[in-house]
């Protein structure tokens, strides 16, 4: 790793400039972005991961270390998908129908794309046909629901029986999260995981891909 | 304070306090009482409890609308019973619509008037003064960027107030989000310029425009009093945030007393209290103004968590709940159960302030919490008034939330100094950044306009906030 420092440093403290300016160097250099991924840009971020955690660092630090890592890997994913390296995961994410909150979604949202998650946000207020469009054109591994409202939070549910009335429901993994939402609900409502924060819903969906 | 005549409504502003020394910024009393609904003054002595409910998890659609206005009905006849027996001398009902209530303005309008309904006959059979706080959602942030002054999310907004206040609202609020799109990024960030911009540029802008609307659709239903706002989607999302650890406690506390400014912007165009009982910042806005306030604190537990149980009480003259779900306890629902707690901790400062004991009881319910964390620090009377002089001591949005930022950052500088405040090593790394983002801070708004055009340019709509 240490010949990677200037890259693992410039995202463990949130410089895209000097990430980005690391990894083109390191473009110029021949190396492999696989190698630049899984030497710099991952323990980077598990490391900004495990200040959170030991809470040295708060939500902004762990933004702008993703967005450090995003303008790295924007820089990456062309090569890669000449070399036909496979792209990371897709995950598809929105508040439910009814709801307009969305802090917590837009943060857990920006730390799956700085965890190198592939990130389409449907926005707020997100009906069931919407999820169902996005699971069937996008393919994604993974979708996550948020809702703060207890009037809302039902339309989880509907949300995943419109996934299985689809034939949609086996393909994804669903986690679900939200001020009101308990991890008795999510089971109750067959969803696969629930998260009571940004920080634990990354590390819940690297289990359940694992 | 100045008044000058635009149309046919008050625009105030205010350039001294209304209430300039801290003995005299009390609990259940203010130097603009407000006689509202059915026979009820606030602030003029005592302090009344406001209490809000909401409906349990469920679907709300026209198949279970009936279930819903059941739950309401139920809600009122329990919190109203209780209010009763206890002999609460009067009490604010608080109807939060819920988004689906606001969508269709007539459901909002038809809980309105069912609820009005129950406070009319506990007036009637016992006396009972009381009052009904209508409070729409604001919708307005459908659209990205949102549209705040046209469109039909605001269409429906307008209405929504509009029929409410003609089904038997007494006062009319909202919990209002213009700038929020800017403040939530900036926020989640760390981007203290950006957080300026959206509480200094933005937000005061939308807040004088939404409550000119209000103030209008109030004169057209006579009765019907504005209310107040709260930085709600401001100050406590970043109240919530630093009670997760995600957002550092230093950051939040400057945050809540910047946000002040957007909330005072209510009352110079004409609202006249009580604020938002979850305006944390209406301490401030009580000082400025002299209008009575709403605040929540220990007995709003049932909808958040906070380290301002007591201190938040200090200057009430409505305490609240914040909301609840009708939900069975062992005792009773939890809308009733909340009335109860709420009676109680009303008598207690009510009989306190009968015994000439109102400044010893707001000090210790100070004191109980002022140091416990640098939110509850910026919210004692004493730092009231000094971030309430701060903000009528400059002439713009912008630069009263510049003053009332460094106001905050000087009394939490000034409890560390005092060994009251104890900050971690990270906290006090934030507040040291905050204080030179401060410092830093362009000359003038036209030159954060332009600082902020690359990175939320394309966030927020220009025309919505006429820019």
């Amino acid at each position: 790793m240490a010949q990677f420092k200037e890259l693992y440093d410039a995202i463990l403290v949130g410089d895209a400039k000097k990430a980005h300016a690391a990894t083109l160097a390191a473009i110029d250099a021949g190396t492999d972005p696989m190698t630049l991924i899984g030497e710099a840009m991952v323990p980077a971020m598990d490391e900004v991961g495990r200040l959170f955690e030991q809470e040295e660092y708060f939500v902004p630090e762990l933004l702008l270390a993703g967005r450090a890592m995003k303008s790295a890997m924007q820089l990456l994913r062309p090569l890669m998908v000449t070399s036909g390296t496979k792209l990371s995961v897709k995950v598809v994410i929105g508040t439910v129908k009814g709801d307009l909150h969305d802090i917590g979604k837009n943060i857990v949202a920006s730390m799956l794309e700085g965890s190198g998650f592939d990130v389409i946000d449907l926005g707020t207020d997100v009906s069931p046909e919407k999820f169902v469009s996005a699971v069937a054109e996008q393919e994604p591994q993974v979708v996550c629901m948020s809702a703060l409202l207890t009037v809302t939070m039902p339309a989880m549910k509907t949300t995943i029986n419109a996934l299985e009335s689809a034939g949609l429901r086996t393909r994804v993994k669903v986690l679900v999260g939200g001020a009101p939402v308990t991890v008795h609900y999510a089971r109750e409502i067959g969803a696969d995981g629930y998260s009571e924060n940004a920080n634990g819903a990354v590390g819940l969906v690297r289990t359940l891909l694992a | 304070m100045s008044e000058a005549k635009m149309s046919e409504r008050t625009v105030r502003s205010y350039s001294e306090l209304a209430i300039g020394s801290q003995e005299e910024l009390l609990y259940g009393i203010c130097p603009h009482p407000l006689n509202c609904g059915l026979g009820l003054t606030v602030g003029g002595g005592q302090v009344f409890p406001e209490v809000n409910f909401t409906l349990p998890p469920m679907n709300m659609t026209e198949e279970t609308w009936a279930e819903a206005t059941e739950h309401y009905e139920q809600m009122a006849e329990q919190i109203l019973r209780r209010a009763a027996a206890l002999a609460v001398p009067g009490i604010v009902l608080e109807f939060e619509l819920l988004p689906p209530m606001t969508e269709r303005p007539e459901w909002g309008a038809e809980l309105t008037a069912l609820l009005k309904r129950h406070l009319k006959a506990y007036h009637e059979k016992y006396g009972l003064a009381g009052a009904l706080r209508v409070t729409p959602t604001d919708i307005r942030d459908q659209n990205k960027p949102p549209l705040m002054r046209t469109g039909g999310p605001w269409e429906r907004l307008h209405r929504s107030l509009d029929l409410c206040a003609e089904a038997g609202a007494d006062i009319l609020s909202i919990e209002s989000i213009g700038g929020k799109e800017v403040h939530d990024q900036a926020l989640m960030y760390g981007d203290f310029e950006g957080i300026v911009f959206a509480l200094g540029v933005l937000a005061p802008r939308d807040m004088a425009w939404l409550w000119a609307e209000i103030g209008e659709i109030c004169q057209r239903h006579p009765g019907v009093v504005a209310g107040g706002d709260s930085a709600c989607g401001f100050a406590n999302t970043a109240m919530q945030l630093a009670h997760q650890k995600m957002l550092p406690e230093v950051l939040a506390a400057v945050v809540r007393a910047m946000s002040a400014v957007r909330s005072l912007a209510a009352f110079e165009q004409g609202a006249v209290g009580p604020s938002k009982d979850c305006a944390y910042e209406g301490p401030v806005i009580k000082a400025i103004t002299g209008y009575p306030i709403s605040m929540e604190g220990k007995s709003a537990s049932c909808a958040h968590f906070s380290p301002l149980g007591n201190i938040a009480a200090a200057m009430c003259d409505l305490w609240s709940n914040e909301s609840v779900q009708n939900v069975r306890l062992l005792s009773g629902n939890a809308p009733e159960v909340f009335t109860e707690l709420l009676a109680y901790d009303c008598r207690l400062m009510n009989t306190a302030a009968r015994a000439g004991g109102a400044l010893q009881m707001r000090n210790w319910m100070t004191a109980s919490d002022e140091w416990l964390s640098p939110q509850a620090a910026v919210l004692s009377p004493v730092a009231t008034i000094r971030i309430a002089t701060a903000i009528v001591g400059a002439d713009t949005a912008y630069h009263r939330v510049i003053a009332a930022g460094r106001a905050a950052v000087e009394i939490l500088k000034d409890g560390v100094e005092r060994q009251k405040l104890r900050l971690a090593r990270k906290e006090q790394q934030w507040l040291t950044r905050i204080d030179d983002a401060l410092t830093d801070s362009p000359e003038d708004e036209a030159a954060l306009i332009e600082n902020m055009e690359a990175q939320y340019g394309s966030v927020y709509d220009k025309a919505s906030y006429g820019l």
